[in-house]
């Protein structure tokens, strides 16, 4: 069997020996011989695909996700998780497993030439004191292990293997599925069909879309490694190292002594010599040096796109992850990216199919994702441009930055290795309540709430696993204030909205109260007594007042759930 | 002559500079530079500091201060 991915480039070498199989179970639906209906069928068992399918159980709605092949990520695939993507996983059951089995990193350093000293030290977490680091590293297999052995918790969600999607027939109310197995075929029908089945999407294809945007003409070679090496776990890349002269390199750490190992090559190579075991263990070797034993995990040889489609919405055929967009991996923003589509689509999702919202709500999730995947594309193709000069004068430039910045810290900011992903900013986003009062724009309209650390029942937790799943008015009150009556009303509404209370640290932790104890909420949050929050189910922030007003609260939750704008 | 970056979304510059510079052969894009250079020296105005960047670009490794 192929691999479960299909390779931007080509790939060669073993993957992990002990890569989890999963048995083919005969679906019912092939004895019966009846269509049976799902409100959502997933393509793809990915990481994008199984998280959608556990989010949508968190709100009630049963899923089947069919996966072509029988296993997870045959090699280490996306390693970068950001602190975002594990906040996201937090809430689906899996962030702490990711966050206590992963490499633990903040810190990147950018080398130049033969000095030993880093040019440029970045630091990517700027607000400390959070339950999640900038960044982990852990393998793609087991991202996908820990979501599939979640889903014990989850009985609601049916995941089938060795299930491909061959054909796809839309109508105005239902999506039909012609799935093949190696039992004979049989068909669903759903409500919405989610497209999760990576860069060459076959439902893509089916569907005759493409993608817009540029490939990059570059080659560049993972080789990931199993070592026993004392290197630190911060991101160190080289422009123009002695062991890769003119090009660029990058020495990453992951989970079990497994090391990322990118080497730039160039556009003009021979492929199947630079895949050549000799070849590429003289690159290794020129990089780690002569003494340490290593072996291989997984090789790749890629190029890479900057790309997504035009709309990420067909009508009840929704396009998520890679299927919808392709990065540069240098920005950790291909998983990063998909993950906060499934974070941002679900709950839309969830409503749309409760008959709670409009399906025009599912335009929003097209709206907001496109932005973001635009930024991630913007970073990415910036990143590259650096990385890849496409004229004389443009290596010039980057080479002029990197001269200057041993000298001047300006010319560090130009050094671009890759601008690292960060939770996207909805700024433009129709769903957003505008500030009409003042206030610091940290946390704004569209920003997804960051963390702090907080005291409830007398122990210690995190404000972000006190959101999401539903909408929270979240009320900051003095030491002695409460939840009103009308507050708590709104927790019976059609779309409910769970009330929750932060007092400072000197307020009485009864009720369930959130205590500020360090003061950081009411700093990131710019809060005063009686400022109230609505945070969206996807723990961004859709509007905020100094003072609680039903009526505001109802027009804006209107607003968040596509009824008005 | 200022060490610290004094320009705001510095990707977003350097992108905007290397398209100032595409479809451009070499020799045009050196007269492209050469005429930034010139109008960005009149926006500076000040000669001690332009005399101070001349002198750094001819002997770098001397200017240790920053």
């Amino acid at each position: 069997m192929s691999a479960k991915y299909g390779e931007l480039g080509q790939a060669r070498g073993a993957g992990r020996s002990l890569q989890a199989v999963y048995p083919f179970v005969e679906p019912p639906d092939l004895q019966t011989g009846e269509t049976r209906h799902c409100p959502v069928v997933i393509a793809g068992g990915g990481p994008i695909g199984l998280a959608t399918a556990i989010d949508l159980d968190r709100h009630g709605i049963p899923s089947i996700v069919l996966e072509k092949h029988d296993s997870v990520s045959d090699g280490s695939r996306a390693i970068c998780w950001s602190k975002r993507t594990l906040e996201i996983l937090d809430r689906l059951g899996t962030g702490q497993r990711m966050l206590n089995k992963g490499v633990t990193w903040n810190v990147g350093k950018v080398y130049h030439g033969d000095r030993p000293d880093p040019i440029y030290t970045f630091d990517l977490l700027a607000d400390k004191a959070q339950k999640f680091p900038a960044f982990i590293n852990l393998q793609q297999y087991y991202a996908e292990e820990y979501l599939i052995e979640s889903l014990a918790g989850h009985p609601a969600v049916d995941l089938r293997w060795h299930s491909e999607v061959v054909a796809v027939e839309t109508s105005p109310e239902r999506v039909t599925v012609t799935v093949t197995t190696p039992a004979g075929d049989y068909q669903l029908t759903c409500d919405y069909l989610i497209a999760a089945d990576g860069h060459r999407s076959p439902v893509r294809h089916m569907l005759d879309l493409d993608f817009e945007g540029r490939v990059f003409e570059d080659n560049f070679l993972i080789a990931d490694v199993k070592m026993k090496a004392d290197f630190p776990a911060e991101r160190r890349f080289w422009f123009d190292p002695v062991f890769n002269p003119g090009k660029t390199a990058l020495l990453h750490k992951q989970a079990d002594d497994v090391w990322r190992i990118d080497f730039q090559l160039g556009w003009d190579i021979d492929r199947e010599a630079e895949l050549d075991q000799k070849t590429v263990d003289a690159r290794v070797r020129a990089l780690i040096g002569g003494d340490i034993e290593f072996d291989y995990e997984w090789i790749s040889l890629y190029t890479f796109q900057c790309r997504r489609m035009k709309n990420f919405v067909h009508g009840r055929i929704i396009f998520a992850g890679d299927s919808a967009h392709l990065v540069s991996p240098f920005g950790a923003r291909g998983a990063n990216g998909g993950l906060q589509d499934v974070d941002n689509l679900v709950w839309k999702l969830a409503l749309v199919l409760e008959g709670k919202a409009p399906p025009d709500l599912l335009d929003s999730y097209d709206q907001e994702r496109v932005y973001g995947a635009d930024e991630n594309i913007l970073n990415s193709s910036r990143s590259t441009d650096f990385m890849t000069p496409k004229s004389d004068i443009s290596t010039a430039f980057r080479d002029a930055a990197l001269e200057l910045a041993k000298d001047f810290a300006f010319a560090r900011m130009f050094v671009n290795s890759g601008r690292l992903s960060v939770p996207c900013t909805l700024d433009q986003s129709v769903l957003n309540e505008p500030d009409t009062e003042d206030f610091s724009a940290k946390q704004r309209p569209g920003s997804p709430c960051l963390d702090a650390p907080i005291m409830l029942n007398g122990s210690e937790s995190w404000f972000l696993n006190q959101l999401g799943d539903c909408f929270t008015g979240v009320l900051f009150s003095d030491a002695t204030g409460s939840i009103t009556d009308e507050m708590r009303a709104l927790e019976d509404w059609d779309i409910p909205v769970r009330a929750v209370i932060v007092k400072p640290d000197n307020g009485s932790p009864s009720g369930g109260a959130i205590i500020d104890s360090q003061a950081y909420l009411h700093s990131h949050y710019d809060a005063r007594p009686g400022t109230y929050y609505l945070i969206r189910p996807d723990q961004h922030v859709a509007a905020r007042w100094r003072a609680f007003d039903r009526t505001k609260v109802e027009r804006a939750l209107s607003r968040a759930t596509g009824h008005s704008t | 002559m200022k060490s610290e970056i004094n320009i705001s979304d510095p990707d977003g510059f350097y992108s905007s500079l290397i398209d100032l510079h595409e479809g451009l052969s070499t020799d045009e894009s050196l007269i492209v530079n050469a005429k930034l250079i010139l109008m960005m020296a009149n926006e500076i105005g000040d000669r001690s500091i332009l005399d101070e960047m001349l002198a750094f670009l001819r002997n770098p490794s001397e200017d240790q201060s920053r």
